[in-house]
């Protein structure tokens, strides 16, 4: 179990050294992550107002769409540098590597948060300091879980063909539970009057969500990732 | 193979009349569901029951015979191949 | 193909050749009118869309955790079956919505889930078809996820919905277990057992046109 956390260590902090060498993956998926939510303000927004209760759903898919392209491009520059393979020959547990990649996506994901939901909230006046404990676990539980399938199914496609489209294909249908709690959830704690009930109905069920698929995913990753 | 396909090309002749079946229903029956819809929207239920069930039969005989087209395929590609190794 | 399949397709087809007259027999759903028929045929290609989506995933399973090389087989038959199943569902339903509700589609939960979870086994074969090596067992683990995934959807998809009432009728179905829909489920079902034998079959060809080339390589 001691040996498990270590490995899972060592790949966040290996992966964390080679990202902040470059800032690659940081810099360019914050940039995408503005773009998107500007792209969704052209078309939202009427009259210097959005229009009905959107800023949660625009949250929500910038999370989504930056988290994918992040996910692509970690894994396309293990690929191109063959690492994964030497990852996968290393005598350690597969499963503590994917928790360690995890970890980092996470670690990046939290980041991009912490960029998008100040945005979000200015740009369209949500109230997000309203319920920050909820909003925080939402944000949490819900990245979890899309960090949890993505990471995995990214990891799988590193030998597959034309996986820029695989990815967002395969990810999109099976984490539509994670969006609509996200977006749900959130939306009921920047509505006018919050609802804090269902908003941790809905943490609740992320919570679950991530249990069993990271779960899964930790059991999966073994006989997929052996070639 | 071939009985297959005779089979569904019966079959597919019966599909027509499936459609026409329904037709001698009493036309008072179309009466029946009425719905807070304008009367120009209304479609007839005896098309949209039509077009339900050429479509089962559509999708049904069209993949049917993709996949008789695709055993057959394999199976002449199956058999060039012991020919050759032969 | 095998003898059993041809019986099963046969019969299948003569069964469902001859159902329309059934159906019409049937006795008249007062509420509904003639587009309840539609029914008949919708139940049975929803429930053996979810039985595809059950097969897949157990075969993918097995596949991945009991390394089984055939269950493999048996996981993309059952997901190619869910694909067609599913359009099945997803056509006819809204053609009966049309008259029953006024709308073509509505957000509803069963619906709604129905299309997601057709959705996961589009991409499923679209993995299968472009991936490239290695998409077997990314797609099982794909289908395994998507299994997985439907109680969740189901749930976050019904509070979804609950949460925002629409003005239209609330969707029941209307269950009237008679003798018709017995004879159509089975006509149904034979026509999946049949299909899914040819598919898997299929599978099991294309493995064999692998070895046979790579038997040719060596020598």
């Amino acid at each position: 179990m001691k040996d498990f956390f270590r490995v899972a260590w060592l790949v966040v902090r290996k992966d964390l050294m080679v990202e902040a060498r470059s800032l690659e993956v940081v810099s360019t998926t914050l940039f995408f992550a503005l773009t998107v939510v500007l792209v969704f303000a052209f078309g939202l927004v009427r009259e210097g107002t959005p229009v009905g209760d959107v800023s949660a759903a625009i949250l929500w898919i910038a999370t989504a769409f930056s988290g994918t392209l992040a996910l692509g491009r970690t894994f396309e520059r293990e690929r191109q540098a063959d690492t994964l393979r030497a990852l996968m020959l290393a005598p350690a547990d597969r499963p503590a590597i994917y928790a360690g990649k995890l970890a980092g996506m996470l670690l990046l994901m939290a980041l991009v948060e912490m960029v998008l939901v100040p945005l979000v909230g200015l740009l369209f006046q949500a109230p997000i300091l309203g319920h920050p404990v909820h909003l925080a676990a939402l944000l949490l539980a819900g990245t979890t879980g899309f960090a949890a399938v993505g990471t995995l199914f990214a990891a799988m496609l590193v030998r597959a063909r034309s996986r820029d489209v695989m990815l967002p294909i395969l990810l999109y249908p099976i984490t539509v539970p994670v969006m609509i709690a996200g977006v749900r959830g959130t939306a009921a704690l920047f509505q006018g009057t919050p609802d804090e009930a269902l908003a941790r109905f809905w943490i609740a069920l992320l919570v679950f969500f991530d249990v069993v698929f990271v779960t899964l995913a930790l059991w999966t990753f073994e006989p997929v990732m052996t070639e | 193979m071939r009985f297959c396909r005779a089979l569904f090309l019966a079959a597919l002749l019966t599909a027509a009349p499936a459609a026409l079946v329904a037709q001698p229903q009493p036309s008072a029956d179309e009466f029946v569901p009425m719905e807070e819809a304008p009367p120009e929207e209304q479609i007839p239920a005896i098309n949209l029951v039509a077009a339900a069930y050429g479509f089962v039969w559509i999708v049904v005989v069209g993949y049917v015979w993709s996949l008789g087209r695709r055993l057959q395929k394999a199976e002449s590609e199956i058999a060039a191949l012991e020919q050759r190794r032969r | 193909m095998t003898k059993l399949n041809q019986i099963e397709l046969a019969l299948a087809g003569a069964m469902l050749a001859v159902a329309p007259w059934i159906i019409d027999a049937a006795p008249y759903e007062a509420t509904m009118g003639l587009v309840q028929k539609i029914f008949y045929f919708h139940m049975p290609a929803a429930w053996l869309f979810l039985l595809a989506a059950i097969i897949a995933g157990t075969a993918s399973a097995m596949f991945l955790f009991g390394k089984k090389r055939d269950m493999d087989g048996w996981a993309l038959a059952a997901a190619e079956l869910a694909v067609v199943f599913g359009i099945i569902t997803l056509v006819t339903g809204p053609l009966w919505a049309r008259k029953a509700w006024g709308i073509w589609w509505v957000w509803d939960a069963r619906l709604t889930s129905s299309l997601i979870l057709w959705m996961i086994f589009v991409a499923y074969l679209l993995l299968r078809r472009y991936g490239g090596p290695g998409a077997d067992k990314l797609g099982a683990g794909m289908a395994l996820f998507g299994l997985a995934n439907v109680p969740f959807i189901f749930v976050s998809v019904n509070v979804w919905r609950t949460l925002h009432p629409q003005t239209s009728v609330v969707p029941t179905l209307p269950v009237q277990m008679g003798g018709p829909l017995w004879f159509c489920i089975t006509a149904f079902f034979l026509l999946f057992l049949a299909l899914l034998g040819m598919r898997a079959r299929l599978e099991r060809q294309r493995v064999r046109i692998e070895d046979l080339y790579l038997a040719e390589d060596e020598a």
